[in-house]
């Protein structure tokens, strides 16, 4: 019998303690097949969010720092910096990245640091349980924001990708969901290269995910699949946002 | 050994790169500027990194990684500074992360003054992060002790994996004193072989985290942390004495006021009053038993303890002399710093009491 699917070597034999249905999972094994096809489970050191992923250094078969919230890509910055030829990620979410850590994301862009984010964007806070994230989407209902979000209450939602993309030190930026097979390859793809350029010395490498929150949409996988779609693909627009040319 | 012009802050930095730091992340604020500043340009001379980053707090969280990825590092401010790290500090308490954290406190609460004071104390010794933890806080009163200091402060943080902090008033940083750059002898530490580096071919992954999401086992590793933090105060308390023998009034200080308690024990004594200097050089551990055995003296008759704050160290004093002897205080806060004069007539003060 020939094995035609099996766990990556760039992950633990650990059980997930993810929700059915949840984004996180599978990036988790996207960016652990990434690492294995480049021969880098043994170099890289990857850094965890405060969030779901929050163990994701349980997960990941290379080396883990679990930063404070919002704190990763100064975390990162760090390693990076005294570690030049190995590869560094951050994994954080959507709160983590786009609230409570906006300056550290936006200044290590800014500085061109040259690590890679996965940014997990599922539009809401899942850890605590479904408050609103700078991400949720108008009118997306939240436990603080009950009736759902209105631009007068909390401004519209952030596009995280398209604003540091402005930023010079930022040199590829994708936006990619996991909903089905075709994407989940764009997906990996689009983590290959960022981690491609990344080792390259280019720069700063971004990609941005839509992933489901089930529990916190209150949906079953299916529907929140079609929810994801239907609604954030279409505010949060699926491709590359930047991609600078080899200097 | 030539003895060498240096000033404080850059003293500071010139003894951490010595040390084998290799990692400055810092956030401009005075009165330390000069030490940022000195590390932009020295740093990468010796094969370390300098950034300037974002906040503070990015600043500390920088620490975190270059500390979490293997290097000796080091982050520098004042007051308000210090503040935003107090997060970063728990957390590094928590993960078990060495690094050097030096603190030139300037006048508080809120943005304060830029003028010495020491009104940090307890945050220092108590911890401005959240949950249970302590930190090593040494603080030197010159800088020839200043940089002595910073192999210690280095050494310590490695062999305990804990951060430590270094705390300095703004007169440590911006004054200028003749200094000699000592050999020392670095403490026998073994291999960092928790950090996260790469993976290599090592059987297992490392993941430095300060997370213990179940209670019992948060409960066991704050066990595992107070059992660091006894073998911490066991081993590593310091302070120095002046003329206690026969003291009768014993001047209780520590940084720039012991320097001037000095000056007036030496005065006191030469009009025939029997004064000397307890200076604690780790605040925490704080010096206990050392300051209690003081107070059981016979000679003793009075402590007189004075601080840049408005009596923080005080709380200290207090635990340690347990109503033995009588504990009276002077201190100036905001950033005024005591003359000779008035701590001369604050001894006297408690002296006239006791005779
Ligand atoms: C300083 C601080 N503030 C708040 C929290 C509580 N907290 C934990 S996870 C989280 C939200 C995480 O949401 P997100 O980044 O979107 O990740 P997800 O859980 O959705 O994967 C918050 C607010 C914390 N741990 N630390
Ligand atoms: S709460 Fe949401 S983000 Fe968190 S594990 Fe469950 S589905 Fe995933």
């Amino acid at each position: 019998m020939t094995t035609i699917y099996k766990k990556s070597k760039g992950l633990q034999n650990n059980e997930l303690h993810y929700c059915p249905g949840c984004g996180h999972g599978i990036i988790h094994k996207l960016i652990a097949e990434v690492m294995v096809e480049m021969d880098a489970v043994g170099t890289t050191i990857g850094v965890c969010p405060v969030g779901c992923s929050v163990f994701a250094g349980n997960y990941f078969a290379c080396d883990m720092v679990e930063a404070a919230h919002g704190r990763a890509p100064a975390v990162a910055t760090a390693i990076k910096r005294t570690h030049p030829n190995q590869p560094v990620f951050t994994y954080q979410g959507d709160g983590d990245l786009a609230s409570i850590g906006a300056a550290e994301i936006v200044h290590a862009a800014m500085r061109g640091e040259k690590f890679t984010t996965i940014f997990v964007n599922n539009a809401i806070y899942g850890m605590t349980g479904g408050q609103m994230a700078p991400t949720t989407l108008i009118g997306q209902r939240a436990t603080t924001a009950p009736s759902g979000r209105t631009k007068e209450q909390a401004g519209m939602p952030m596009r995280v990708a398209e604003m540091l993309a402005t930023l010079d030190g930022l040199v590829y930026a994708e936006r990619v969901c996991v909903t089905d097979i075709p994407h989940l390859n764009k997906a990996k793809k689009a983590i290959k290269r960022a981690f491609e350029k990344q080792m390259a010395g280019e720069g700063f490498t971004f990609v941005e995910i839509l992933a489901s929150c089930p529990t916190n949409w209150g949906m079953d996988t299916l529907e929140a699949n079609k929810w994801l779609m239907e609604n954030m693909a279409s505010y949060y627009p699926l491709g590359v946002i930047k991609e600078t040319e080899v200097r | 050994m030539k003895r060498e012009i240096w000033k404080g802050s850059e003293a500071i930095a010139e003894a951490a790169i010595r040390a084998g730091c290799r990692g400055f992340f810092g956030y401009p604020i005075t009165p330390q500027n000069e030490i940022p500043e000195y590390m932009s340009h020295k740093m990468p001379q010796a094969g370390g990194v300098f950034v300037q980053a974002e906040s503070e707090v990015a600043a500390i969280n920088m620490v975190y990684g270059a500390s979490s990825s293997g290097i000796r590092a080091m982050t520098s401010s004042s007051s308000p500074g210090v503040s935003l790290k107090q997060e970063g500090i728990s957390y590094m308490v928590g993960a078990q992360l060495p690094a050097v954290i030096v603190n030139v406190m300037r006048g508080g609460p809120g943005l304060g003054s830029i003028q010495p004071a020491q009104g940090d104390y307890f945050q220092a010794t108590r911890g401005g992060g959240n949950g249970d933890y302590r930190t090593p806080v040494l603080a030197p009163a010159n800088l020839q002790e200043t940089v002595d200091l910073m192999q210690e402060a280095f050494d310590i943080a490695d062999q305990y994996r804990i951060p430590v902090m270094f705390l300095a008033d703004g007169l440590i940083g911006q004054m200028m004193e003749p200094i000699v750059w000592n050999e020392h002898q670095q403490r026998t530490l073994s291999e960092k072989t928790w950090a996260a580096s790469g993976r290599g071919d090592r059987a297992h992954n490392n993941f430095i985290t300060s997370l213990f999401i179940d209670a019992s086992s948060c409960e066991a590793e704050n066990a595992n942390l107070s059992a660091k933090y006894a073998e911490i105060e066991k081993n590593e308390c310091r302070w120095e004495e002046l003329l206690l023998e026969d003291a009768e009034v014993v001047l209780v200080a520590y940084g720039t006021p012991a320097r001037i308690a000095q000056t007036v024990a030496e005065k006191l004594r030469k009009q025939g009053i029997k004064a000397g200097v307890f200076r604690p050089i780790t605040l925490w551990p704080f010096p206990y038993s050392r300051l209690k055995e003081i107070a059981a003296m016979d000679s003793t008759k009075i402590f007189l303890d004075i601080e840049m704050s408005t009596g923080q160290m005080l709380d200290d004093v207090n635990l340690a002399v347990a109503e033995r002897k009588p504990v009276r205080f002077y201190g100036r806060s905001g950033g005024m710093i005591p003359t000779v004069a008035e701590v001369e007539k604050a001894a006297r003060d408690a002296y006239r009491e006791v005779k």
